[in-house]
């Protein structure tokens, strides 16, 4: 499903936060990147959800070559991810039912139906009463399964999730794990840096360490 | 084809959202619009009542013929044949004689008429052209003054040609005054699109990382630039209909003194809609230069 081979990413300035870095996750993994602050975490999840580009090396996810990507294929490539950022990205001036509803509209389904596939994910995740109240009168943890919601309203085949139990106290950020477990379950390939062991420990799975921008 | 079409709405319903999410921006930008439109605009009406003014009602010039006093039947037969050549409209041959009876017709010249000792009065040719560029009438006149027998050729268009350079002035005139006006329409369009750019910063931001294209996320402020400007267009056309009702009274009082009947024309369905279409252009072009600007640093 995601296959690295010798990917580095240097920024502007010369800092280099990966170095040559490979690895392979299969279709239907569990796989969690860990390691310290500044390890490199952010950027790798970074780059596999094209959001940044390699300096070098290949980087080949759903069966395509995000470094060769044109410009104008990006937005078609990026639809087939879900995301989850360590911020959340919700929008305030909207409630919970159209901030899932967004990925919809920017494919282009017809409202109804995007009302409909709205409802479902957040039914998924324990949300649906809450549909109309705005982001902002929802909890932590309420925010971070908001945002999984919108992440998996599209059926992505990749579930790419950075630090998303971050500021989560542990009875939300277990019930963060469950979902991602149950989404899993049903085959979606799942990616999560985090720099918290805990999780790593009770689950099992597979794990990319990295330090200094190389993988351990 | 569905999908383009739910995508145009929604980005359509988003500008319209937008336009009423902040209704004093929104009326405030409009108002700057058509004031920006309304001077062309009414400037334009005004020039094209000054040029129905300008042309006889009938849309026909008048020359007058007149030939030498000691011209012969034959030479005024040889006149119409060449008139029938030269000049495409109608004309009436006016003999000396039924000059010299009007001329007695009105009452203070039947005296003096007829103290005269003989007709002082020419034949002559009045010919009612259907071309009236002046260029034209003027080339024409050149060329019968020239045949034989002829004795002056008048063409009243001295006043004609003074009207049609001053039209023309003051048509380049209202073309600065457009142009100055429209690039400020794009400018207050262009400001308002940017500074909505940097309130949906988040928006646009999230949106193309889950996958928006560039298309999706200009759609909704073009839909917005254009909208205003039509809307803007709108009450241009309004302001002006407001001025022709101003002015309508004293131009008829002014008309009447000069013992006519005047009545300014308003503009058109057509026009109307004309100045919401150039609005809505200008609109449009303030958002897209904004927008490709603007997110820019989203890149």
């Amino acid at each position: 499903m995601i296959v690295a081979s010798q990917l580095s990413k240097r920024y502007t300035g010369g800092y280099e936060a990966l170095k040559d870095v490979s690895f392979e996750i299969s279709a239907g993994a569990m796989v969690f990147i860990t390691g310290h602050s500044g390890a490199g975490k952010t950027t790798l999840i970074k780059l596999m959800a094209s959001i940044e580009r390699p300096s070098s090396g290949s980087l080949v996810v759903n069966g395509q070559n995000l470094s060769a990507l044109r410009r104008r294929a990006l937005p078609y490539v990026r639809r087939h991810l879900g995301l989850i950022f360590q911020d959340q990205k919700l929008l305030f001036d909207r409630s919970a039912l159209d901030n899932v509803m967004l990925p919809l509209q920017i494919a282009g389904l017809p409202r109804r139906e995007a009302v409909r596939r709205a409802q479902a994910a957040l039914d998924k995740v324990g949300l649906l009463a809450r549909e109309k109240a705005m982001p902002i009168a929802l909890s932590g943890g309420e925010q971070q399964r908001l945002a999984i919601a919108r992440a998996v309203v599209n059926r992505p085949a990749v579930l790419i999730a950075d630090e998303p139990t971050g500021n989560l106290d542990e009875a939300s950020a277990a019930e963060i794990m469950n979902l991602f477990a149950d989404f899993n379950r049903v085959g979606v390939t799942v990616v999560i840096a985090t720099h918290d062991r805990h999780w790593v420990e009770t689950s099992q799975p597979q794990v990319l360490q990295l330090d200094h921008g190389s993988l351990l | 084809m569905n999908a383009w079409l739910a995508q145009h709405r929604a980005a359509l319903g988003a500008a319209l959202r937008r336009l009423w999410a902040t209704p004093l921006n929104t009326l405030l930008s409009l108002l700057v619009i058509a004031i920006a439109l309304t001077l062309p605009a009414f400037g334009y009406v005004l020039l094209d009542n000054l040029r129905d003014m300008g042309g006889d009602p009938s849309g026909t010039q008048q020359m007058s013929l007149f030939l030498e006093v000691d011209a012969s039947r034959k030479d005024v037969a040889e006149i119409e044949s060449r008139l029938r050549q030269a000049a495409s409209g109608k004309w009436r041959f006016v003999s000396k004689e039924e000059a010299l009876k009007r001329l007695k017709s009105s009452e203070d010249m039947a005296e003096i008429v007829d103290s005269l000792p003989r007709n002082p009065l020419p034949d002559a040719f009045v010919v009612e052209l259907t071309r009236t560029e002046p260029e034209a009438l003027e080339v024409l006149r050149k060329e019968i003054s020239g045949w034989p027998k002829v004795a002056h050729v008048q063409l009243d268009s001295a006043w004609i040609k003074r009207l049609d350079a001053f039209l023309k002035l003051a048509r380049l005139a209202l073309w600065m005054l457009a142009g100055i006006f429209g690039a400020g329409l794009v400018a207050v369009t262009f400001n308002t699109i940017r500074l909505q750019v940097m309130a949906q910063a988040a928006e646009i931001e999230l949106a193309r990382i889950i996958g928006a294209t560039d298309a999706f996320i200009r759609r909704p402020f073009y839909y917005f630039g254009a909208l205003q400007g039509g809307l803007g267009g709108l009450v241009a056309a309004g302001l002006v209909f407001g001025g022709m009702a101003l002015l309508a009274a004293p131009v008829a009082d002014l008309a009447a003194l000069y013992g006519t009947q005047y009545a300014l024309r308003a503009p058109g369905m057509g026009e109307v809609i004309a100045l919401a279409g150039i609005g809505a252009l200008l609109g449009w072009l303030g958002a897209q230069l904004s927008v490709s600007l603007s997110l820019r640093k989203f890149d």
